[in-house]
């Protein structure tokens, strides 16, 4: 197989974290590693075990499929297979798959002697994942906390734990949160836009270059962050969304568990005009 | 500091931080209210619930009294309810009104001491209409209260005034014309727990039950005339509802379809009949006294305070935690023993 041209600095030996050379190969254009193979490991027994439950539950409609938690009265102990069991091992899955692919990315971010960006960015999607499932679900004292999986079954999980706490947009960190994801798609249209337009001259003119891109935001809101400092500003806003999700939803029951309009209390309780 | 030391005093502040996080909370109960993985689940604190126990205690019933001998009616004058019941059951019964109503004033609360038949205090009058609520509640809405039922102390818990009510509430002035919002929003609500939706949402939905339902059945349905006021009403309400029952939208409903009543739980049906109850006691018991209320008793548009949920509920799913008071009160409040 043909190598591309910048397959010639990542193939290189080393980097490993965990067991040396022996699983330092390639399969055709994939990096193997340690990693690679329990991300396969782990990836394959859980859908596995989803196409088990679907078989066991009433459906196949792909929409309708929910592989749904433990009752809460087995608290954080095991459930029987049918009744939350499989869901606990998928999740056992799911987290050693994840956490799997974030150490492959961290070997081939040594391989090519990059910093881990890439890793630790997917290690704030991770951390969002466990949130909802473990650090929440223990902080409340049952595995029952967390959400069914299943496309539908998912979405009435998040309706209904919103209405928990009555009206979920008045959680502050959930505000934050929903600002920094706006922020985010905002700052990518910006700056995809400015791409598109650079890169697309009309007919007969030469492509832009980075010195035309400051000088248009320069022009229109009078600063250009540049072309680095843009893809800094936005891993920073695309991180700081998923954290404060994260936040968000780890605060509604462990500490918090009226309402969420009822926490501004202490806005309308102020001195200057209360 | 070396970058190592520094990494590890960060993930020790990291720790002592999570650990604090930890001991802190009040400790978190949960309990499910609908299938597992729906998310539908109540939570509240240790604390909550002890602080609910402790403000429902429920008060000793008076020793019981002979049934039999003369009637009521027989020995003292000017009785309209309850004088079909044993002298001694009816001075019993006395008592306990004034314990649950009045137990500083004492019986002059109501009634002019030197005689008693007079009915010159509106106290006195208004108090005779509630007994009749209260029976004809015991009798003609047990869709909402059950066998449990109530008494006078389940709004009254020991006040001449019952501590949550409500009035027709116009809120401030507001501009008019161009300027006009016509919102009458974005102030804290205190009814709707804080929020920035309605403060009087009951002179609608609690006159007219019928009006809080709003979803459609059907995607663009014909007629469909609901504003996003309407539905801002509603939630309003719904707000009040869950803030006087201690619970949060799950225990009724299943978010994934509110309007839906076979996902709902079968508490929704009991709210369904307390609204309509509510609506029925405002009309034909309370806001007929409206003529008989001093003017510092009503609201700045002249209606008498009247009940919402939490004027029972009081913070509890079931008022007094489900105890029945009325068991010790059957003959003089469990029937309506005089037309309205």
């Amino acid at each position: 197989m043909a190598m591309l041209s910048f397959e010639r600095k990542y193939r290189v030996r080393g980097g490993t974290l965990v067991g040396g050379d022996l699983f330092d190969f390639w399969v055709g254009p994939f990096y193997v590693g340690f990693f690679g193979v329990t991300t396969i490991f782990f990836a394959a027994l859980g859908t596995a075990l989803i196409v088990y439950g679907a078989a066991l539950g009433p459906t196949w409609n792909i929409w309708q499929i929910s592989i749904a938690p433990p009752d809460l009265k087995y608290g954080l102990g095991l459930a029987p297979l049918q009744e939350g069991g499989l869901w606990q091992i998928i999740t056992v899955c799911a987290i050693g798959s994840f956490v799997s692919w974030a150490l492959r990315e961290v070997e081939i971010c040594r391989k090519l002697g990059m910093d881990y960006h890439v890793p630790f960015a997917f290690g704030v999607a991770i951390f969002a994942y466990v949130s909802l499932v473990v650090i929440r679900p223990v902080l409340l004292g049952a595995w029952g906390h967390g959400f069914p999986y299943g496309i539908f079954s998912h979405l009435d999980w998040v309706s209904n734990v919103g209405y928990q706490y009555l009206h979920f947009h008045y959680n502050p960190a959930h505000m934050i949160a929903v600002s920094f994801f706006f922020t985010t798609t905002f700052a990518l249209a910006l700056h995809g836009s400015l791409i598109l337009s650079a890169a697309n001259p009309p007919k007969g003119e030469a492509m832009k270059t980075a010195e035309h891109e400051n000088t248009f935001f320069r022009d229109t809101i009078g600063y250009s962050i540049g072309t680095l400092g843009i893809h800094r500003l936005g891993l920073l806003l695309a991180l700081s969304a998923g954290f404060w999700s994260a936040v968000c939803i780890i605060i509604s029951g462990p500490l918090w568990t009226r309402g969420w309009p009822e926490w501004w209390g202490w806005w309308l309780d102020l001195p200057i005009w209360n | 500091m070396t970058p190592s030391s520094k990494r590890a005093a960060a993930a020790l502040m990291l720790l002592v931080g999570a650990g604090l996080l930890a001991g802190c909370k009040d400790q978190v109960e949960s309990k499910q209210s609908g299938y597992r993985g729906t998310g539908m689940v109540q939570v509240s604190t240790a604390k909550q619930t002890a602080a609910l126990a402790a403000a429902n205690q429920v008060p000793e019933a008076q020793p019981p009294a002979s049934q039999e001998g003369k009637r009521a009616k027989e020995v003292y004058q000017n009785l309209k309810v309850l004088g079909d019941l044993s002298e001694e059951e009816f001075n019993r019964t006395m008592l306990a009104i004034n314990e649950w109503v009045a137990p500083e004033a004492g019986c002059d609360y109501c009634h002019n001491t030197e005689k008693m038949e007079d009915d010159s205090k509106y106290q006195k009058v208004v108090a005779r209409r509630m007994i009749q609520m209260t029976q004809h509640i015991n009798e003609k809405w047990k869709a909402h209260v059950g066998e449990v039922g109530v008494t006078c102390y389940t709004c009254h818990r020991g006040n001449g005034i019952p501590a949550y009510s409500w009035v027709q509430n116009p809120g401030p002035a507001e501009a008019q014309g161009m300027a006009a919002t016509g919102t009458g929003k974005n102030k804290a609500s205190w009814t709707a727990g804080i929020t920035a939706l309605y403060d009087d949402p009951f002179t609608s939905l609690l006159t007219d039950p019928g009006k809080i339902r709003l979803q459609t059945t059907s995607a663009l349905a014909p007629g469909m005339s609901k504003t996003i006021q309407d539905t801002e009403m509603t939630y309003a309400l719904m707000f009040h509802l869950s803030q006087s029952l201690g619970v949060n939208c799950d225990f009724c409903h299943n978010s994934r379809s509110f309007s839906n009543w076979s996902e709902s739980n079968p508490q929704r049906v009991t709210a369904w009949h307390g609204l309509r109850m509510v609506s029925d006691i405002n009309k034909d018991y309370i806001s007929l006294l409206a003529a008989v209320f001093p003017d510092n008793r009503k609201g700045p548009l002249g209606d008498p305070a009247k009940a919402n949920c939490q004027t029972c509920h009081q913070g509890a799913s079931k008022p007094l935690l489900g105890a029945s008071m009325l068991q010790d009160y059957r003959p003089a409040l469990a029937t309506e023993t005089a037309p309205k």
